[in-house]
């Protein structure tokens, strides 16, 4: 067994090392325990998010294909992406997406959360139908929403609607309807998430709130409107925040459903970020690509901001 | 619970129709399985009985289950996704609570500007970094590599929040108590603080995982090679190949699916707990 002896420079390094060390105070120990801890994350925040933030930026200002010479173009791409008429289709289609999908699946949430409160039997089975579909896989999902959807010999929902007498619609081969078809199975896969804070949110509220309305003889519809949706203000504007944000970000569900991941029929189901995708990986305009990035960014943070507001104005 | 109970008791005094919502919200609930049970259902006939619109198929065959794990990369793929959730979340799970306990429980000049630039990152979406993503991964090499997948979730500015929340909860004392008994810092953090945060990691730990295993847009982005392609990105890798064989379609969206189900009903009241400790601290 041979003992490993360090070099005598190494040996004077460690005893400056532990004199130095037995110097400090316990607080400039902690101190350097804390940085030391934190090193490894901080390295990391500032490569993988802080660096590529501002890149995003940079990259904004160029005209660069990936493989030929940036060059730095100004606030060109910005002027390019306000002048193309597909944007402003694409802005309103992921408005719309976010528009219509949130009011409808708060309402849902709501609905289902404040009745589901009330029942005993089999009270967690049914929650968890109404949540299990927020553990599937968006593109799983797409798939067999998609399966539903088809012509009359095969998909599910025309054949329901044929047998009551509606005739058979085009779903997502439509231009009107599209959209809402693929809207369907992202408010369908994201009740359950929204059931669940909504339930939470109403046990929070103080029992006694109910007891002193029913001293005071509120009737059913009155408790409801002035006591639990009042108290559960927070527990909304939370929710409406990041169903908007996911709403805004919808990609799976596009990318998956139509043709080619092309965002058809004639753009009018394409999102934003479906967008940022086709013009950064497949014709390799990443300057145009980036500025749509930084565009979605400044529309995410108007509405983060607002979120901020409007939990600060609550006494 | 009994607070619960005997609101539940009031409300029943006052609503006659409680036999009708909970017929509705069952009913509702059996909508919303509805396509998880066609799929599971379909993935179970065969190519001509995808025609017959039956729940039950008339002669339940394996056929195409053994078609996908023989025909496609599936197996990889599921693998692929199982390695590089797991690697992601053991990472969020040391480093997220390693941060977080470090900003509540030390003090140290600079700690508010280190939390507040943490925190300023959940603002930034996605999308917005993931073009300079793409040119870092070039650069060194990353595309088609495990590392590639991974490397932009291993921390986490949401989990550092919440694991922060929770820390924050745990008495100085405690800590003081074993510092004076000689423990070194990290000790203190591995042995006597993380053990007593169980539930919120394990609520991270959770739902980092399922975000992983369902992560879409950057592994389609990063990876080329179907050898390297997850769940999701060899699941779209169907659009055009296997259109109109809903039943393979179908088996493979089960494949990909199960697991997570699976999970949830082993550990329904913990993951549903979770939501809640989420969705408040959050």
């Amino acid at each position: 067994m041979a003992y490993y002896l360090p070099s005598l420079k190494l040996q004077f390094r460690y005893l400056m090392f532990v004199s130095f060390w037995n110097k400090l105070s316990i607080n400039q120990k902690l101190a350097i325990t804390a940085w030391l801890f934190l090193a490894v994350p901080i390295a990391f925040y500032v490569i993988i998010r802080f660096y590529p933030t501002f890149e995003a930026f940079y990259v904004s200002t160029l005209k660069w294909n990936l493989l030929g010479a940036k060059k730095y173009i100004g606030l060109r791409n910005y002027e390019k992406i306000f002048a193309d008429e597909d944007f402003w289709l694409v802005l309103l289609n992921t408005f719309k997406y976010a528009g219509v999908g949130v009011p409808i699946s708060l309402f849902l949430a709501f609905s289902i959360a404040y009745f589901l409160n009330e029942i005993n039997r089999w009270h967690d089975f049914i929650r968890a139908l109404y949540f299990i579909p927020f553990l599937t896989t968006a593109v799983a999902m797409a798939w067999v929403w998609k399966w539903f959807y088809q012509p009359m010999p095969i998909g599910y929902i025309n054949y329901f609607l044929t047998s009551v007498g509606i005739p058979a619609q085009p779903f997502l081969k439509s231009v009107h309807q599209g959209l809402y078809a693929i809207m369907a199975p992202a408010v369908w896969a994201g009740l359950g998430f929204q059931v669940i804070i909504f339930i939470a949110g109403i046990r929070a509220i103080p029992r006694s709130y109910y007891e002193a309305a029913e001293i005071d003889g509120a009737g059913r519809w009155q408790i409801l409107r002035e006591i639990t949706l009042p108290s559960l203000k927070p527990t909304v504007i939370f929710l409406t925040v990041v169903s908007t944000i996911g709403f805004l970000r919808i990609f799976d569900q596009v990318y998956s459903m139509t043709t080619n991941g092309s965002g058809g029929p004639l753009n009018t189901t394409k999102p934003l970020v479906l967008m940022i995708y086709e013009f950064a990986f497949d014709e390799f305009k990443l300057g145009r690509a980036a500025a749509l990035t930084v565009i979605l960014f400044v529309i995410l943070l108007v509405i983060s901001m607002f979120q901020l507001w409007l939990m600060r104005k609550k006494p | 619970m009994i607070d619960q109970a005997s609101r539940i008791a009031y409300l029943e005094k006052i609503q006659p129709g409680k036999i009708i919502i909970w017929t509705l919200l069952f009913l509702g609930g059996v909508v919303m399985i509805t396509p998880l049970a066609f799929m599971i259902s379909t993935s179970f006939k065969t190519g001509t009985e995808v025609f017959n619109l039956g729940i039950i198929p008339e002669n339940p065959t394996l056929k195409n289950y053994i078609f996908i794990l023989n025909e496609s990369k599936f197996l990889r793929w599921m693998l692929n996704s199982l390695w590089v959730a797991t690697f992601s979340t053991v990472s969020v799970v040391f480093f997220d609570s390693l941060v977080g306990y470090t900003l509540a429980k030390f003090t140290f000049r600079g700690q508010t500007i280190v939390f507040v630039a943490i925190l300023s990152t959940l603002m930034i979406p996605t999308e917005m970094l993931i073009i300079p993503w793409y040119m870092m991964s070039r650069e060194f090499g990353w595309i088609d590599t495990y590392w590639g997948i991974a490397f932009p979730g291993l921390m986490t500015g949401f989990g550092t929040f919440l694991m922060r929340q929770f820390f924050m909860g745990l008495p100085d004392e405690l800590i003081e108590a074993a510092r004076i008994d000689g423990w070194s810092e990290f000790a203190i953090w591995s042995k006597i603080a993380m053990p007593l945060v169980v539930p919120a990691l394990s609520a991270l730990a959770i739902f980092h995982f399922l975000g992983n295993w369902t992560a879409f847009i950057w592994p389609l982005i990063v990876t080329n090679d179907p050898d390297l392609y997850t769940i999701p990105v060899g699941l779209a890798s169907f659009n055009g190949e296997f259109e109109t064989d809903w039943e393979i379609v179908m088996t493979a969206s089960c494949l990909a699916t199960l697991p997570t189900l699976l999970v949830f009903l082993l550990l329904q009241k913990f993951i549903i707990r979770g939501v809640m400790l989420a969705g408040l601290k959050g």
